[in-house]
């Protein structure tokens, strides 16, 4: 069975980037539009991995990070952390809250299969 | 796979310019004394998200102004600098910069490189500047919090941190396209890493070619150059000891981790440092680990990881049931996203016109059904009834697909206001009222550029400069108002102001100097609307802003161009109100029915000022001229339809058909035609798109008896009746 990927991004652009390059490559993909929405679309379809963007309305992906871990099913799964920003800040920030690892954008389509690639293969 | 990016381009443009309107409305509504974090936020994430969509759709010139731009915000977010109201004037530059970058990369225009140049320079400088004393500003709270971060920081991502020892990499990429300016702003940012050595022969630009030796890593020079440099061409090498490519891998013992988590480090770290070094990204060592929060990151650090598993495992248990109750009451709450569609607008016309092919259809049966005996054909007519209905319902609600609310026209003004009130040195606030009022997306393009006009015009003009203002016995602080609603079929916008309202005799006695018929016994309303005279101005001096004369008389051809009429009031010392009254919509039309010699033709209502049966007398001919009808003391050249249009009119002589009297572009002339037929609302068809632009008709239209009626053009009538006349 396809592996679930949930993408988390405000950005419709980057969302559907992200979707269209997960779909070609034979993942099943669900879109949350912020933390919030992912939060919920989480507890509803136990993805397999969690792409997230850090900078949302609502809530963030270090808070969606936290709260994700906090839920049994998300204890183990893969959660990548997408981000503009540079720097050990964030990245402390998100290993954490949790993160299992961390994709600086941009990026292009090849290397974020390669990445999600090496994390559920 | 690049091509493929190519079909996001359209909705990364549509997402950057809400996101770029958004950050204009939080930055005009920001009070730079007692500045809103929540609106900061959002004007860096709104920075944020444009830099992220641009870096991955590959538009480097927008990467590198608002990567200026969100590292001023973030300084100012997190309250290292004061807020400053020309930090407030570079943000809003930086954001016309990047619009117009926007609209370079969908093909529409040029955006120059020097300017934006520029505002990068301002935005640097201020984020540079301000930077020494704002550091002893800072409180020792977050300077606190800084160091224990990086403590942390230090502490967990030892492999490759902890390396003090200075790697040299030598780095590779092609500078192809990069202005001078981007390249030495990346050579000071390189530079701060580390000793840079710059190898690049004088004569190859195309390829770059650095040295730099450096503490930092790998990943944070890559971070450096990639929002920049073309990621493809990016080559990083280290030069001496190869240490550096596992990164934060190397899962450290002292963290126990649930058996999942492991297979997935070791599996990353057998994969990671099988590769050539791929910066980017990169995996937390020990994750996915129980979580913990970063506020407790000091006391948690240090105690066993398991410990605070355990805790956390029943906080899970009892977060589950919060969040799944949470789940089934938020998957109610509609999101924004999903709520709406992006159609494109040929699909939404084609729909448009096709209903409009079916009112004429459902027209043309009503009246072939209305000869059918009422009694017998009970069960026809109550059907034509309901099939009247049912189209006129649906023809309401598709043209309410390209009803847009006025707000996006509206929005535009603040910052017009405020750029203009700062270059006067006036103190104007701007009020909008009715901004949800709809109207037909075409109106919405069409109605921008006259309602600037207005809106500068009455700061210009209209508002005085505060000291006068207070000499006067009024507010120091003008106000201009915006307000849009509904009326019958039209909406009215108004554009009114508290200022000095319009001079009654500075008018007259311009328009005496310009020769203009004029004199005392005008109304106010009639002298009111010399201001849309060609070239007239009252404005003593001449400024950039206005008073040159040009732009009254072009507002109104535009708003006459729609359909639309414009009117004044004005009280001299009280201010000034002018509404423009638009259709909902263009695609149909308010007309008058015409016949002519057999023919049906249909002169759109807003032209028309009445209709009269002349008497011989009042007719004149004027040799060579033709003629003329003298309606209440005004002599007013006749046009005959059937002359125009090679008819064999039903009555040839004037006084025995109707003069329609038409006034358009302040010029008034009469419509000699056989009879008065009816008033239509009539669905507009274009006439070129169909056949072929002929002179003096806009448009066609299908009757109710299926019969086309042409749309005549009434602005070219009069415009070429009054050549004639000459």
């Amino acid at each position: 069975m396809a592996k679930t990927i949930l993408a988390v991004d405000d950005s419709a652009s980057i969302r559907q980037m992200v979707a269209f390059t997960l779909k070609g490559a034979g993942y099943e993909v669900i879109e949350a539009v912020d933390g919030q929405d992912a939060l919920d679309k989480a507890n509803i379809h136990k993805v397999n991995l969690v792409l997230t963007d850090i900078n949302m309305p609502r809530m963030d992906g270090l808070k969606l990070l936290e709260l994700l871990r906090k839920l049994a099913h998300y204890k183990t799964v893969p959660i990548l952390m997408l981000t503009t920003e540079s720097g050990d800040e964030i990245k402390a920030k998100g290993r954490a809250a949790g993160a299992t690892g961390w994709l600086v954008k941009p990026f292009d389509p090849k290397r974020l299969l390669e990445v999600i690639g090496k994390v559920i293969g | 796979m690049s091509t493929d990016l190519e079909q996001f381009y359209e909705i990364f443009f549509e997402e950057s310019s809400e996101l770029l309107a958004d950050m204009e409305t939080c930055l005009l509504r920001l009070d730079v004394n007692s500045p809103d974090l929540e609106d900061l936020n959002a004007i860096f994430r709104a920075a944020h998200s444009i830099k992220g969509g641009a870096g991955t759709f590959g538009f480097t010139d927008m990467t590198e102004m608002t990567h200026m731009l969100e590292s001023l915000l973030d300084k100012l977010r997190k309250g290292e600098l004061e807020v400053r109201s020309e930090m407030i004037d570079a943000f809003l530059k930086a954001g016309d910069v990047i619009k117009a970058q926007l609209a370079g990369h969908r093909g529409e225009g040029q955006a120059d490189p020097t300017v934006a140049a520029a505002v990068c320079e301002e935005l640097k400088r201020l984020s540079d500047e301000t930077q020494a004393p704002a550091k002893e500003l800072t409180n020792p709270a977050t300077n606190a919090e800084t160091v224990q971060v990086e403590a942390e920081v230090a502490e967990v991502e030892v492999s490759t941190i902890d390396d003090s020892s200075k790697l040299t990499y030598s780095i590779e990429f092609s500078g192809t396209g990069m202005s001078d300016a981007t390249l030495e702003n990346l050579f000071a940012n390189l530079k701060q890493l580390g000793n840079l050595e710059n190898l690049t022969s004088a004569n190859v630009i195309d390829l770059c070619k650095l040295k730099l030796t450096t503490d930092k890593s790998e990943e944070d020079i890559w971070e450096t150059l990639a929002f920049v440099v073309d990621p493809a061409t990016l080559k990083i090498v280290v030069d001496t000891r190869n240490k550096n490519e596992a990164m934060a891998i190397e899962p450290e013992e002292k963290n126990s981790i649930s058996t999942d988590a492991k297979s997935i480090i070791d599996e990353d770290e057998f994969s990671m440092t099988d590769m050539p070094p791929a910066p980017g990204y990169g995996f937390f060592p020990g994750a996915p680990a129980a979580p913990q929060d970063i506020d407790d990151a000091e006391s948690s650090l240090n105690s066993p990881q398991q410990q605070s598993a355990n805790n956390s495992k029943n906080e899970a248990n009892a977060t589950l049931n919060k969040s799944s109750s949470k789940a089934n009451t938020g998957a109610a709450a509609p999101v924004s996203e999903a709520s709406s569609i992006r159609v494109s607008i040929e699909k939404v016309d084609q729909m448009i016109n096709l209903v409009g092919e079916l009112v004429i259809t459902q027209a043309m049966l009503a009246q072939t059904a209305s000869q059918f005996d009422p009694v017998v054909f009970e069960k026809l007519h109550s059907g034509m009834n309901q099939l009247e209905r049912n189209t006129r319902d649906l023809q309401e609600s598709v043209m309410s697909i390209r009803m847009m609310p006025i707000s996006f026209v509206f929005s535009r003004y603040p910052r017009v206001v405020r750029d203009l009130a700062s270059k006067l040195n006036k103190r104007v606030e701007l009020k909008t009222v009715g901004e949800n009022t709809e109207l037909d997306k075409g109106l919405i393009e069409k109605i921008a550029d006259p309602l600037t006009h207005l809106v500068r015009n009455s700061l210009d003009h209209g508002i005085e400069v505060p000291e006068k203002r207070t000499a006067a016995g009024k507010p120091a602080q003008g106000t201009i108002t915006l307000r849009a609603f509904h009326q019958g079929g039209s909406i009215v916008i108004e554009v009114s102001d508290d200022g000095a309202g319009l001079n009654r005799g500075k008018i007259l006695s311009k328009a005496r100097e310009r020769g203009l018929p004029v004199h005392d016994g005008m109304t106010d309303q009639e002298v009111w609307l010399l201001i849309f005279e060609a070239g007239f101005s009252t404005a003593d001096t001449v400024t950039d802003v206005s008073g040159r004369g040009v732009g009254m008389d072009v507002v109104k051809r535009n708003i006459q161009g729609m359909g639309g009429r414009i009117d004044i009031e004005s009280a001299f010392g009280v201010g000034t109100r002018i509404s423009i009254r638009l259709p909902l919509t263009l695609a149909i039309l308010d007309g008058l029915s015409v016949a002519v010699g057999g023919q049906m033709f249909i002169v759109p209502l807003n032209y028309i000022i009445e209709s009269l049966q002349p008497t011989a007398a009042d007719i004149k001919t004027v040799s060579g001229h033709g003629r003329v009808v003298q309606v209440r003391g005004e002599y007013l050249p006749v046009i005959a339809l059937h002359e125009i249009f090679n008819l064999r009119p039903n009555v040839t002589e004037v006084h025995e058909g109707i003069l329609v009297i038409l006034e358009a572009e302040g010029h008034k002339a009469a419509l000699f035609v056989d009879d008065l037929v009816g008033q239509h609302q009539v669905v507009i068809k274009s006439l070129e798109s169909n056949y072929r632009r002929v002179q003096g008709v806009s448009g066609a239209t299908i009757m109710g008896d299926g019969k086309v009626a042409l749309i005549l053009d009434t602005a070219a009538l009069v415009m070429t009746s009054q050549q004639e006349a000459v």
